[in-house]
């Protein structure tokens, strides 16, 4: 029983980094922008946000930091998309090259720093109750976090103005901008909102999911945010569950590992990727879905005038 | 007109884009040139041409881990023969095509003894060792060798051994854990001895393997960890590139090892000793013999060097490892020195208990170079043994 409960604890922090950057990338997508650069925005947040916390012994300013650093580089990658129009795919797979060596080449002199003691977290009173208590109530605050940010966006998108226009901008940002709306600021300010998601979610990685710099080390956890979003038809509470799910099945893997179960372990080195795309996959199955969900003007430039 | 700005518009976003691209691509040049560092020549009596030697590394300097060591022993090799030779390295070399562009440019700057120390640069080494009969190439964990091309390796399972007796001794829950990287032969090998270890302080003891099927992914090694915890181990061991599992196990109040270089600064609490591969040795006497002309390589000349050669130790004890514990690692470690102790000598059993190893026999080296299963005390199966 114990045993379930920690798996249940590891799987919604190992969901949570997934969660927050992948729910960053769709505010960015329901702009209309595709931000490649996850990986490179991560990796730069991941050294900001620890070399922050090293100096300050904050993890929260930590935290800031690579939000900041986050939304800094797409902010660049902003200006470059929307207001030269350079090639979407193209310059965020550049953001995500140079955030890789960039955040090498400032970390040198961290790979042998360290943070000091790492807190432990429990919501009083609810982290003594037995097996819940241990699985759900022991977290760090961003894991909660991670969840408001999903219903909060759910709001956000479907019952508030601001989201109507933010999904007006995607979808058609021509009417967007004949009803007068400032289509460029608003995407502007959508990536770097995702862009800050996505340092945020570096930042928890270096902080407090492996509390270390070493070049590399999101070792491509941005790339499957990226693939979760869209996985999950760019609906906030599928991609949460698809955080979830991935890092369920990784956890249960090494479980299983652990357990002696006789299966190739390369065989359930794959099985995260491919229960989540199975499963996303089928409850997204209805090709109409697909179509009102993705935004329709995705990852097209859109020139005000012409 | 509209249309025709915008054109120009993008060609400037496109260039600017080209522009950082060489730049960066610039910056990473001179990043790998700028260490090049001579020995400063003295202007006194003119003296034979230093010996120029290359390194080329799979990670960064700082991984403090595999490359970090290998870089110890480069600068062993600066410090014992001084301005008699010249070093350089290059960090970061890929484990492909690319490796062999380095190793000619290696060759064209002068280098005359040139180490690769990843067993990803096996081919390449061999095509360019072709090409250059005047330089002496070194090749760390590979098997093939050419006339001018040998190859060495460490015998970290000995450091395995030395981890395994403190956490045998260490361990309440009785169960131990590996976090093991690709299940080959070399690593195998390290969790069977670590577990033989183990045993010999703790016979009870059992031991989990879970596999990452990577050599560097800390978010990985980090989740796998856990979920030993989880399990119910309470002292790890890597093998693994990074110091992930030592940080993971800080953070859960538990025990781990550091493996390859000394990791005690990533978790001092939690870190029981390092087990760490000393290259200088091989290095400096593998440079005396090319200074002095007794070099020699060719078909079967592989240098496998352990704690004997002074090459493997467990350094870095934390203070709550109790003081038997303690004797008992010298004991192994001058056991391994003199020759008086083995670590593969039987009786070894397999899983399933059948005898591997026969009573009072001693693995040879071949023995150990192919190993494909679980001692006994091992939970779970070898995932490429049967």
């Amino acid at each position: 029983m114990e045993s379930i409960a920690l798996l249940i604890a590891a799987t919604l922090n190992a969901g949570t980094l997934l969660a927050i950057a992948a729910l960053g990338l769709l505010i960015n997508e329901r702009s209309g922008l595709v931000n490649l650069g996850a990986e490179g925005m991560m990796l730069v947040a991941a050294i900001a946000g620890f070399a922050t916390a090293v100096h300050t012994g904050s993890d929260w300013l930590g935290f800031a930091a690579g939000m900041g650093a986050g939304a800094l580089l797409a902010a660049a990658f902003g200006v470059l998309v929307i207001w030269l129009n350079t090639n979407q795919y193209a310059a965020g797979l550049a953001l995500s090259l140079f955030g890789g060596g960039f955040s090498a080449f400032v970390g040198i002199n961290y790979t042998q720093a360290k943070l000091g003691p790492r807190p432990n977290f429990a919501v009083p009173g609810l982290a003594d109750i037995p097996f819940i208590g241990p699985a759900l109530f022991r977290q760090h605050p961003l894991v909660y976090g991670a969840i408001a940010l999903a219903l909060w966006l759910g709001w956000f998108l479907y019952r508030s103005r601001a989201g109507l226009v933010l999904r007006a901008v995607g979808e058609s940002p021509e009417s967007a901008h004949a009803l007068g709306y400032p289509v460029r600021r608003i995407r502007l300010a959508a990536v770097m909102a995702g862009g800050a998601l996505c340092g945020l979610a570096g930042a928890y990685v270096s902080v407090v999911y492996t509390p270390l710099w070493v070049e590399g080390m999101i070792a491509g956890k941005g790339w499957i945010a990226l693939a979760l979003t869209t996985f999950a038809t760019w609906r906030p509470a599928r991609v949460l569950l698809g955080a979830y799910l991935f890092g369920g099945v990784t956890m249960l893997q090494f479980h299983l590992q652990g357990q002696g179960v006789e299966i190739a372990s390369q065989f359930l080195s794959m099985l995260p990727y491919l229960a989540t795309i199975a499963v996303l996959v089928l409850i997204s199955s209805n090709a109409n879905f697909i179509r009102v969900n993705m935004p329709a003007s995705l990852g097209k430039p859109f020139y005000p005038g012409s | 007109m509209q249309s025709k700005r915008d054109l120009l518009l993008k060609l400037a976003g496109w260039s600017t884009l080209a522009a950082t691209a060489a730049l960066l691509g610039c910056g990473k040049k001179e990043e790998q040139a700028a260490p090049a560092r001579s020995a400063p020549a003295s202007a006194a009596a003119p003296k034979p041409e230093p010996l120029k030697i290359a390194f080329a590394y799979v990670g960064p300097v700082g991984d403090g881990g595999w490359t970090f060591a290998h870089d110890n022993g480069r600068k062993a090799v600066e410090k014992e023969f001084g301005d008699k030779v010249v070093t350089s390295f290059v960090e970061k070399v890929p484990e492909a095509a690319d490796a062999e562009r380095v190793f000619r440019d290696m060759v064209g700057q002068g280098n005359k003894l040139i180490f690769g120390t990843t067993f990803g640069y096996m081919e390449s080494m061999l095509k360019v060792a072709a090409d250059s009969k005047d330089v002496k190439f070194e090749h760390a964990t590979g098997y093939k060798q050419a006339d001018n091309m040998r190859t060495y390796d460490s015998r970290t399972y000995e450091g395995a051994y030395m981890a395994g007796v403190v956490a045998g001794k260490m361990t309440k829950s009785g169960t131990l854990g590996v976090v093991g990287s690709i299940p080959i032969p070399e690593v195998i090998r390290n969790i069977n001895s670590f577990t033989l270890g183990a045993q010999s302080s703790n016979p009870k003891v059992k031991v989990k393997v879970v596999w990452v099927n990577e050599w560097f992914n800390p978010p990985k090694e980090t989740e796998a960890a856990q979920s030993l915890i989880n399990g119910g181990a309470d002292v790890l061991m890597q093998n693994t590139d990074s110091s992930a599992v030592l940080q993971t196990a800080e953070k859960n109040g538990k025990y781990a090892f550091g493996w390859d270089s000394d990791m005690t600064a990533y978790g001092p609490k939690a870190h029981l000793a390092s087990a760490v591969i000393n290259w200088g040795p091989y290095y400096v006497a593998a440079v005396r013999e090319a200074l002095d002309g007794k070099w020699q390589a060719g078909a079967g000349k592989h240098a496998w060097w352990g704690v004997k050669e002074g090459a493997i130790d467990l350094v870095s004890l934390n203070e709550a490892v109790p003081a038997e514990t303690r004797e008992q690692i010298d004991k192994v470690r001058a056991g391994l020195k003199d020759g008086t102790f083995s670590i593969w000598k039987g009786p070894i059993l397999g899983q399933d208990g059948k005898e591997m190893v026969k009573k009072d026999e001693v693995a040879d080296d071949k023995f150990l170079s192919g190993i494909n299963f679980y001692v006994k005390g091992v939970e779970g199966k070898v995932p490429s043994g049967k």
